[in-house]
């Protein structure tokens, strides 16, 4: 109810002339966010052989997803969010270990445990700026990496975690060798995390979030605290990035230590930008696209796929803004017209 | 025992020195510019690799190196800064640390084609081998030398900064670039040759380091941490603050590595979290933004 007059000061505060603003606010599904999720739907069919693959893929995007909402919708650059990714996944691989093997359960456990992290460790990230954020999401990845590397005798060290074994999905549904329940269950909780995500950023603190975005100075004025919706952002997402590492533990019935790596901390925000920062379908169309990529690409020599990433990367900060989600849109509008 | 406390003391001052030598170009241009350049590390890397070269390939003596790995660094760092990081002033912080992460990657991949992915061998001159007794303790030639050259760049620095014009100019556009601009000062200018020296003092630590830190593709990236932390840590465009920063670090990171092993760099991480956390603007950090 409120949704509306908000909406309305904002475009006379802000909005520039030129730039159609306020999509955020429409709640409905487009047609291309619709395509993009009939893509896995289909693929299940098609590429039953690629099934583990696929649920990478699917995973990845949780992953990115969850990065999205912290870069794309709360402007905290993080640089070390493979730390609750990995937290994630050790609770799920731990609590497997330990006689726990309801993968459910295992989940909730894990999305608990790295939001619980994340809320601790908020208090650090959200009071920083610039580059001070950037060091302490730094630190804090190489923190827990550290300290997975250190308390082998919990984690397997560099050897990882082994031994994982699970209970059939809701009691039915066995986790098959060719992948397909795993797959089904990556899609199902992808989904579910999407349309909730969805919903929040179409409500009241979804619009508040969009005013922290374009005035940051005036939300305070507004009798908004930044902070505290930093915080909440922050915890969310972390918890969000727990379920995607348990999710990978689930699928590969291992933990190793490079979940909780600076690379891949990278990688998240390298297809988060590819595929577009601030659109939640950016993250599923980035890591589609980068992990099919990496795929076909994988006889190559590792160090040459990084020299490509990089040059890439280089040149969508240069030249392609917005990734290609914009792109993609860039293109839509100027063979249908603008849409209103 | 004592021995023991000043001998780990002075390898953890020596570390640090090195830390300050490439990190100090990282702190200038990110208090000058606020550009969060990841890819610092790379020019570091770059000035090893330019010893290696030299000595192995042409067989320049260890001495001549230096200055070269310097002059190469600098000159490199001047034209990528005029190609390239001079369109990102002012951009996002996000689009800066994903151009200078695309840059780092690009180095390491190329650094893999041009020397493989292997640990480089440096053969130091018999004259820095060794040890040497300093009032009854025994201390590394090579850790004296290279404490020794940090301390007389660092000396330098601070007069080029304090004492000439063109620290003026520096400090001036540190301070306020518009304003700068506004009197005249080529800020344009003084932002190249700023880039130029700090990329070179990166080359000459990656130079020194190699005995130290090794030298392998992938050097950018694992020490890219304490790079940052040093800046972040001694607060961005402070020498004062960035030395402080350095020597804190390579002190406790040597006593952490000798005395609890089994912690490893946790010591360091934990260390460098919370002082942040109490200073998040950096020890020596004038501005609160």
């Amino acid at each position: 109810m409120s949704q509306i007059p908000m909406d309305a000061t904002l475009t006379e505060d802000q909005a520039p002339p030129k730039r159609r603003h306020h999509r955020l606010a429409d709640n409905r599904w487009q047609p291309g966010e619709l395509l993009l999720w009939a893509m896995p739907c289909l693929a299940f069919f098609v590429f039953e052989d690629h099934l583990l693959l696929g649920s990478q893929i699917l995973i990845t995007a949780l992953f990115v997803l969850s990065l999205d909402l912290l870069i794309g919708y709360s402007g905290i650059v993080s640089l070390g969010h493979a730390a609750f990714f990995g937290t994630g996944a050790y609770t799920a691989g731990l609590l497997a270990t330990h006689g726990w093997h309801e993968p459910l359960s295992g989940l909730l456990a894990a999305c608990l445990v790295a939001g619980c992290l994340g809320f601790i460790s908020s208090f650090l990230v959200v009071r920083g700026h610039g580059l001070t954020q950037l060091v302490v999401t730094l630190g804090l990845g190489l923190l827990l990496h550290e300290t997975a590397n250190k308390a082998a005798f919990i984690t397997g060290g560099v050897d990882g975690l082994y031994g994982i074994e699970l209970d059939m999905l809701l009691g039915r549904f066995e986790f098959d060798f060719i992948g397909k329940t795993a797959y089904l269950y990556s899609l199902a909780v992808l989904f579910i995390c999407y349309v909730l995500i969805k919903r929040m950023l179409h409500s009241p603190f979804g619009l508040a979030l969009r005013g922290m975005h374009e005035g940051p100075d005036r939300m305070p004025a507004l009798g908004a605290s930044i902070n505290r919706r930093k915080t909440i952002m922050f915890t969310l997402s972390a918890a969000i990035a727990g379920l995607a590492g348990a999710l990978l533990t689930h699928l590969t019935q291992f933990v190793g230590i490079d979940t909780l790596s600076f690379h891949r901390s990278a990688e998240a925000m390298i297809i988060l930008i590819l595929g577009g920062t601030g659109k939640l379908y950016g993250s599923l169309l980035g890591a589609g696209c980068f992990l099919v990529a990496h795929d076909m690409l994988s006889d190559l020599n590792p160090a040459y796929w990084q020299f490509w990433i990089g040059l890439l990367l280089v040149l969508v900060v240069l030249l392609a803004k917005g990734g290609m989600v914009a792109v993609l849109e860039g293109t839509q509008r100027r063979l249908f017209g603008g849409r209103k | 025992m004592f021995a023991n406390v000043f001998g780990i003391l002075f390898d953890g001052i020596a570390y640090g020195a090195l830390l300050f030598l490439i990190s100090i170009g990282l702190s200038i241009t990110m208090g000058l510019m606020n550009f969060v350049n990841l890819a610092h590390g790379a020019f570091g890397a770059l000035g090893g690799y330019v010893v290696v070269e030299a000595m192995t390939r042409f067989g320049v003596p260890f001495f001549a190196c230096l200055p070269l790995a310097f002059i190469v660094t600098a000159l490199t760092g001047a034209l990528l800064e005029r190609l390239l990081y001079r369109r990102l002033y002012g951009a996002s912080p996000l689009d800066q640390v994903l151009f200078s992460i695309g840059l780092t990657f690009m180095a390491v991949a190329a650094a893999v084609y041009a020397w493989g992915p292997t640990q480089q061998p440096i053969k130091l001159p018999p004259s820095l081998q060794g040890r040497i007794t300093v009032l009854g303790l025994e201390l590394g030639v090579y850790r004296v030398f290279l404490t020794a050259v940090v301390a007389v760049i660092t000396t330098a620095l601070v007069l080029l900064l304090d004492r000439t014009r063109f620290g003026a100019q520096v400090r001036a556009a540190v301070d306020d670039p518009d304003v700068a601009v506004g009197t005249g000062i080529p800020v344009e200018r003084v932002f190249a040759v700023t880039f130029a020296l700090g990329s070179g003092l990166a080359g000459l630590g990656g130079a020194l380091g190699i005995e130290v830190l090794g030298l392998d593709p992938n050097f950018p990236l694992k020490h890219m941490a304490y790079f940052l932390l040093v800046v972040a840590v001694g607060g961005s465009g402070s020498i004062t603050g960035t030395l402080v920063a350095a020597l804190l670090l390579g002190v406790f990171d040597v006593a952490g590595k000798y005395y609890v092993p089994e912690v490893g760099a946790f010591v360091i991480y934990a260390l460098m979290v919370v002082l942040l956390t109490l200073f998040p603007a950096g020890i020596y950090g004038r501005r609160t933004s």
